[in-house]
Parts: C-alpha cells; structure tokens; sequence
C-alpha cells in the first residue's frame, strides 16, 4: 500500500508565511500543485495573535530610507541591511495586496488606511486592523486561499522529518494525526513556515503550538541556524499567562508607571516624558531596552509584587473609553476576560515576556537555504532583517514579503527541476515509521515525564538565556539541556491508541524543543558582547571589532557547532545605538 | 493564592476501542485563576497523558479549544472553573459534531461549508496593487466590521438545534462571512454567493432560535446576519422575477 | 481544499436526544413559536369559513357565529390570539435584528425598534377599532 503522493511544492505551516508563499507559488503558475501541511488548522496558527500591526511606507511624510534606517538602527546593525532594503521596499505593495484580499484595515475619514505609531519607528507607519492585526491577517489569507484550486491542505498532520534524497530535499513525512500513521509527499521543494519556538521558555506570549518544529527539522537535515540567541522579551504581557498587551497600547499613548505612579523610562534614557507619545521615546523606545528597564527598576524595588512575580503598570486611562473601545478593543477584551481589570478604570499589571525569535533558519534573500530545495519565511527563517532585535510591527510584514518572496522562487526552483522517474521517498517513510515506532509510538518501558522535562528546560532557559545573561549561568544551562537529552530517551508514553494520538505530539514537540533550546543557549555563551536582545553582565558593552556577525550553528552529535558569517552592510555604517 | 478543588467528569471516545463515549472523572485542585482549560493540561501532563483535546492559544483568539461545559459551548481558555457552583463540572465535546476522539471534534466538514460561500473578495476587475488601496470610509467599514471577528471556534453551531437536526445546515458562522463579504464596499460577489445562501441548506434552514448569537464568544451576531441575508436573497429573487433583464 | 479527513468508520456520530427542545428555556421558547404556527392557520381556516358563510346570506352567516359563543370556541380564539400575539411579538424582534435602527452614527438599541413596532400595531389596531365603533 502506497501512502505517498506527489506535489510540485510543499509548504510547511498554514500561518501568515506559510499561507502567503502558497498565494504567491499558487498565482505564479496555475500548473503547479502546492501542498500546504500543518499540525493545526491554518486558522488556529499563532499569527492569529499578532495585535498591534504590520509597518510599512503609505505616507508622503515617511520614506523607504526612514522605515530601512529605524530597522537597521532597532537591529543593532546585526540586520543584512540588503534584506532591509528589499523587505520596506516590498512592504507597500504586499500591505495593499492584503487589502485587497479583503482585511479590514483601519481606516482615517477620507477612507485610506489607518497608520499608528509604533516602538522605535521615526514615523507613523504601523497599519493596523483594529488591535486584532494578525487575527485579520491570517484569516483574509486565509480565506482567499481557498479559491486556489491547486492549493491542497493537508490539515493536522504533524511533519517529523525532511526527506533528503541525491542532496537535495524532496519533501517531508508527517504523522497524520487522524490515523496515527506516517505518511510521506514527495516535493520538488519545500517552503519552512512553521514559526517561532517562544515555548522552550516557561512565560511565554506564543501558543502552546510554538515549538520550534521547523527551526529543528531543517537544523537536523543540516541546515545552518542564524543568530538563535537573540530571543525577543516583550515588555508588556499580563503576569501568569504571559498574555499579549499590545504594543499598540502605548503607540496610543499609554504609559509604564512604577509602583509610585511614576513613568520610570525617563530614568534611564528615553525621557522627557511628555503628555503624548514622540516617536522613538519613553514608552514608544524599542522591546529589548524597555525590557531591560523594567528588570532594573525591580532590582531597585520599585515594582510591585504579585503572584506571578513582579511587575508595574501600563496606564491606559487617560486614553479614554472612546480611543480604547475604538482602538484598543481587544486589548478592553483580554484584560477584561482574564484578569477581571477594564483599562478605562484602572491600569494593567504587565511584566516582560518572551516574543519572538529573531534567529532562525538561514536564508539569503530569496528565502532560500543553503540546503539544496529548502526555503524558509517568518518567524522560522533569519534573513536577517531583525538582527538583534526586531521593530514591532516588522515581522507581520516580514511573513508577507518573505512568504511571497519564498512562494515566488520556491514555483521558479520547482518548474527547473525535472519530474523524478521514481518516487525516492518511499522507502524513505517506511524508514521513518520504524524509527518513530521505535522511539515513540511502540516504545517500551521508560520512566521519565515528558511534562517533568519541558517544564526543567523552560526553567534552565529562563535562568541561563533571560533578558540579562552571563558566562556562568548560560554554561550551566547549556550543561541542563544535555542532561536533558539523556533524560529525554527515557520518556514515557502510555497512549497507544493511534487516533488524535496528543501524548505522542507532545514527545515530538519536546524532542524539537530540547534541540532548539540548545542552539539558542550554546549560541548565546559564544557571543561575549551585548547586542539587542543579548545582554550579557560579564560583557556590557557591543563589540563591533569581534562580533560584529551572524553566528551560524551547525548540528554534531555533541552539540551545535558555531561559525560566523558577515553582516551584509550598504548604506548604514555602525554607531551607537541611542534613543 | 488559596486553592479549592473541584472533580472534573470528562468524556472519554476511543475509537477503535470504545463503540460510545463514556465519563471519566478526575479530581483537580486549583488556584483561583485557573481556567478549564488549565486543569485539562493539569491532567494531561500529570494524571492521564491519553486525554486528547486541542488548544493553542489560550487567549480566546485562536478557536481551538471551544467544549461543552456543563452543557453550555464555551472557549475552555476563557472559562474559569471559579465561575461553577458546583463540586462537579461536566466537560463534553462540542455538541452536534462527530466525534474523532475524547474531546476532539471532526471540523472537516465546517472547512466545506466555509468555502461554499465563496468568502473572499470577488471583483469584476482587480486593481493592481501599485495602484493603491480600494478607499473605504469608516462607515463602509463599520457596516461589515462585526461579522469579521468570527474566530470560527464553531461554538454557534453547538448551540443550533437545527445544525443538530440538519448537519447539511452551512449553519451561522459559515452565513455570517457571506454576509461579512456581502456587506464589503469592496466586494461586488453577492450574485455569485447567492446560490449557496439560496439554497435548501443556506440561510432559509434557520429558524431564527437565536442561540448563536447568545453563545459567540465575539459578540458576532451570525442570528442577525442569517436574517439579513434571508431579506437580501428575497429582494434578489424578487428583483430577478420582475427585472430579468436587469441581470447579468 | 483538504485532502485530509478521518475515517468516517471511527467517528461517533451524536444523536439529538427527544426532549433537546425541553432543555434550555430558548430552545422551549422557539419551539412554542413553531407551534403557534398551527393555532394561526387553524385561525385562518376557520376565517375563511367564516367569510364564505357570509356569502351564503345574512341567515347562514348569523347561525355560524352563534356557534362561537360557545365555550370551546371561546377558548380557541382565546388561545390562537396568544399564540399570534406571541408570534407577532417574536416577529417584531426579528424585524429589529434584520433592520438595526440608526439614530445619526448610533445604533439603537433592539428593544427601541421592537416598542416601536408594536407602538405602530397598537395605533393601527386602535384606528380600527375606532373606525369600528364610530361605524
């Protein structure tokens, strides 16, 4: 019995990236057969979270310099300041192909779309759905997507290996949740969206589904990862669930106050405060310092404390009820639901949450990997125009034109290649059904709690890999995560009933995190110099002359192993980076 | 943070196993600020690692995780177990569906229906991109706006005894994105949605119970949009009837 | 398109249970509304019998209506007027769901437009009676 099928493409992850490459490859030529799997229903990806909005150059008074120059300057220059150049320049067009694929931008009274002000943007270049950006994102993506015949889904099925066959990759094997059995497709390329990895910490604003899948799947099949210690904290998330606030909140005007009511930004920095917010300045500077701010002030005693730790308060009440119900609706609604507090009465407890990744699987500009029939777009890819930290309202734009990029020379790759005379991945998902039997679904004995050890790894990371970092708690985390390897080969799993098998999801996801929580702390121990995100205690200072570059983590079996390569600089020379 | 505890009776389906679903009980303590949805990863990760349901975000936007809880549909991430008088909660999975396993739902079916009512934008001519955007005042915008926040978690359509009748039913939030791209300054696709709406299984299958809009947990209103769309088929038709000249 | 379902054999399939109408009180009402669809055309028969006796002369038409002043027929009109006054009730609520109000920017609230339906029954139902009465 043959399990395995054919497709021109294939596309990893229903998300914004995943679902705009499919768009693009499917619009390219009607002749080719797109396959898109995901372990969940697109519409459940996480860029249905994404809030505040997607930056891009509408306006007479902003210009692509501007957008390309707040981007470099919020990377720390670690950004390839090519791939900034291509993504502002992009951003206009893929932002009005969105609209008019029907999302339902904000608009001003003469009926064009809104923009807003955003953390670390010279101008007012965030367009924004309501405070529900992604959520309208994705599903206008993804409705439109149904109209393309030559798009096939493959929904909840759960992809646990790249297929590599003659050097190059071939397509994928997945379990199908619904029968439990590994499936394969064969492809002539194959597109990596699958996102980001936020859950390998335990306070965290992504999805449970956040599992670094597509990170570990291409770093196994011997793709490089790029610059995976810079690990984006959000300054504002409700304590406990680690719950989204909006940047956007403070775009509108609201403020961060201490627990003396004080606006403690202007300590360290980015004052003067002023009544409304200044592009650049106090709330609106960029995540990694405000981040930073807020563990100083707690070290100085001025947060307050509650169950789940520390935190201080964004105020939104002098925005009014008006402005928030109109703007800020969602954020009325979480707040509301899940920590009984309604922002036009009284303020929101908020700490510092992990967000994003800016590392990811290297790509050049194409999207391409240097693995032969691999791309990858979004959060899952490093271009890199995050570099060391990423501008909100960047990386919505970002899936956009790197997923359309990637689409587009994903359907150019596949239309050179040749239709193969024998399908070579059939023996190959006999192999992997064996191998997952093994080590999975069949396995026998063990005694280790597949929970017990994701909890152990998000608590190592967060000591090891936080917001300030140094040598000896990153070695110590990077000693944990080995342990945990070995402890890991003895897991248990008690279900054995092939159907909707979740026990055995959670393993696998497990197994990816364990391994992209390890490039992400032996990354960060290498890199001895604070950039962005990367705050390092032993070396406070940036450090142009030695690392001044993307570190490249390969796999071994002892362990990544880290190189380096060159940041791509044009126009934009390194300085200081000050708000 | 004091904790009280409280027995969960949750609904077992092992198919290949089981020919019914059965209960299971489980008894969970819990913070205060806990959800439903927190004490079924509370079982999941620690009690019983075979219970099987889904769930993502945990912040009521993705859909995943809607149940029935004491027999009412509800987004377990956004139900907290304070809010239940009772010792015992009942956890079921979305009524009226087929069931793939324990709490787990078939939802192919719904992904059918969505694309039956053509839910994207249609034009007589597409403008390029580099032209700009379509304008569209925020009154324009107000007047399709609600119907987008349909977050598809399917919790309307445990709630519709005619879906439970009907299961051929397109049902409300299939309906409300019609009416949602309808009522889209942009959009210029009514006639081509017209048949879908139109049809035995379209918008005259609703009886006007009104449960959808009770139990949206985004306040979308798909009752109303059903209504409307009954309204607007019937101007259709009857335009169709005295000016068949005037269709295209 | 999906290309991925579940094995139809393996799913269980839910069946409505008999009193699914007796379980919520929205579910009771819906279903008293169906029901009073009965007693309205029930109504609309007996009018119609009624209006072809008036066509067979003054006698038959007499000798028809004395019948109503029985009790049972007493208490059908009694109970089919409820029932088209609860009907019309619920239509008149539809009918401001189908058509919300504006009042400038506002959207008013339901309730507004569902009074003033039966704000605009009762003067047209006063208007008849008037014309009746001073007839």
């Amino acid at each position: 019995m043959s399990m395995t099928v054919t497709h021109d493409i294939l596309i990893v992850g229903g998300g914004g990236a995943g679902l705009r490459a499919a768009i693009a490859a499917a619009e390219h030529s009607a002749g080719l057969s797109i396959a898109l799997v995901s372990k969940v229903y697109p519409m459940r990806s996480h860029t249905v979270s994404a809030e505040g909005g997607a930056a891009g150059v509408m306006r007479e008074e902003d210009s692509l310099d501007q957008h390309a120059r707040d981007t470099i300057f919020g990377s720390d220059f670690l950004a390839d300041q090519d791939a900034v150049e291509a993504l502002v320049q992009e951003a206009p067009r893929e932002l009005i192909q969105l609209e008019h694929w029907g999302c339902p931008w904000s608009r001003d009274p003469d009926g064009r779309i809104s923009v807003r002000a955003f953390g670390g943007m010279s101008v007012d270049r965030t367009l924004y759905a309501s405070d529900k950006t992604g959520f309208h994102m994705l599903h206008s993506l993804f409705q439109t997507s149904l109209k393309y015949d030559n798009i096939v889904r493959y929904d909840e099925c759960f992809v646990t290996s790249l297929l590599i066959d003659d050097g190059k990759v071939q397509g994928v094997a997945f379990v199908n949740l619904f029968s439990g059995r590994v499936q394969a497709i064969h492809a002539k390329v194959v597109i990596m969206c699958t996102g980001g990895c936020g859950r390998v910490f335990p306070f965290t604003t992504n999805a449970a589904i956040k599992t670094g899948d597509g990170m570990a799947l291409a770093y196994r099949a011997g793709a490089p990862m790029k610059d995976m210690e810079f690990v984006q904290y959000h300054p504002t998330g409700l304590p406990g669930t680690g719950i989204l606030i909006t940047e956007a909140s403070r775009g509108e005007g609201g403020w961060l106050c201490n627990k003396d009511g004080y606006r403690y930004l202007q300590d360290y920095g980015l004052g003067p405060p002023t009544e409304t917010p200044v592009h650049r300045k106090m709330e609106l500077g960029p995540r990694d310092i405000l981040s930073r701010c807020f563990v100083q002030e707690d070290q100085k005693g001025r947060t307050f404390e509650g169950p789940h730790g520390s935190y201080v308060h964004l105020d939104l009440r002098h925005l009014g009820e008006k402005l928030i119900d109109q703007k800020l609706p969602f954020v009325r609604e979480l707040t509301r639901n899940y920590v009984g507090i309604d922002p036009v009465v009284e303020p929101i407890p908020v700490r510092p949450v992990v967000h994003y990744m800016m590392g990811g699987i290297h790509t050049d500009i194409d999207a391409k990997t240097p693995l032969d029939g691999l791309y990858a777009a979004g959060e899952v890819a490093c271009v890199s125009i995050n570099g060391a930290n990423r501008l909100g309202s960047n990386s919505l734009t970002e899936c956009l034109v790197f997923g359309a990029r990637a689409g587009r020379a994903a359907a150019e790759y596949a239309l050179d290649q040749p239709a193969p005379a024998t399908n070579p991945v059939e023996a190959l998902a006999s192999d992997e059904q064996r191998r997952l039997d093994a080590q999975f679904f069949r396995k026998e004995g063990g005694t280790e709690n597949v929970a017990d050890i994701r909890e152990a790894m998000q608590q190592t990371m967060e000591e090891g890999a936080g917001i300030y970092r140094d040598e000896a708690r990153m070695q110590q985390t990077c000693n944990d995560l080995r342990e945990l390897r070995e402890r890991f080969a003895n897991i248990r799993i008690e279900d054995r009933n092939d159907i909707f098998n979740t026990e055995r999801i959670g393993a696998l996801e497990l197994d990816y995190m364990l391994e992209v929580a390890e490039v992400i702390a032996n990354s960060a121990l290498l890199r001895r110099e604070s950039r962005g995100s990367h705050t390092r205690t032993d070396h406070p200072e940036r450090d142009d002359a030695n690392f001044l570059k993307h570190s490249l983590a390969y796999r071994t079996e002892t362990g990544p192993r880290i190189e380096y390569a060159p940041v791509s600089i044009t126009r934009w020379q390194p300085e200081e980076r000050k708000y | 943070m004091s904790e009280r505890t409280v027995s969960l009776k949750v609904t077992r389906y092992r198919p290949g196993q089981d020919s019914t679903p059965t209960a299971q009980s489980y008894e969970v303590a819990y913070p205060d600020d806990w959800v439903v949805l927190d004490a079924l990863n509370f079982i999941k990760d620690h009690v019983d690692g075979t219970l099987s349901f889904r769930w993502s975000c945990r912040m009521g936007v993705c859909g995943s995780c809607g149940m029935m809880v004491n027999g009412e549909p509800r987004l377990t991430c956004s139900a907290f177990l304070r809010e239940f008088d009772s010792q015992e909660i009942r956890i079921e999975p979305l009524a009226h569906f087929p069931v793939i396993r324990d709490l787990v739902i078939d939802m192919s079916g719904f992904l059918d229906k969505l694309k039956s009512v053509s839910p994207w934008i249609i034009r007589d001519t597409e403008k390029d991109p580099s032209e700009g955007e379509y304008l569209q005042s925020p009154k324009q915008l107000d007047a399709y706006h609600p119907f987008t926040a349909c977050i598809n978690c399917l919790l309307c359509y445990s709630a519709c005894p005619i879906f439970g009748l009907e299961t051929d039913f397109i049902g409300p939030a299939a309906l409300a994105l019609a009416h949602r791209y309808n009522e889209d300054s942009r959009d210029q696709g009514s006639a081509a949605r017209w048949n879908a709406i139109n049809d035995h299984n379209g918008a005259w299958q609703c009886t006007f119970v009104g449960e959808c809009s009770v139990v949206c947990p985004k306040s979308v209103d798909p009752a109303a949009a059903i209504q409307r769309l009954k309204v607007d088929t019937a101007k259709q038709w009857v335009r169709s009837v005295l000016l068949p000249w005037g269709q295209k | 398109m999906t290309r991925n379902r579940p094995d139809p054999s393996l799913l269980f399939h839910p069946r409505m249970p008999g009193n699914w109408w007796l379980r919520k009180r929205t579910y009771f009402l819906f279903i008293v509304r169906e029901f009073t669809s009965v007693f309205i055309a029930a109504y609309l028969i007996v009018f119609l019998v009624q209006l072809y006796q008036l066509g067979n002369g003054p006698g038959a038409y007499q000798a028809f209506m004395g019948q109503f002043a029985s009790p049972g027929w007493i208490g059908f009109h009694a109970v089919a007027l409820a029932f088209a006054i609860y009907h019309s009730l619920t239509w008149f609520y539809t009918t401001s769901i189908v058509i919300p109000l504006r009042i400038g920017a506002m959207v008013a609230p339901r309730y507004v437009f569902t009074l003033l339906n039966v704000a605009v029954w009762l003067a047209v139902s006063a208007a008849i009676l008037a014309i009746y009465l001073i007839w």
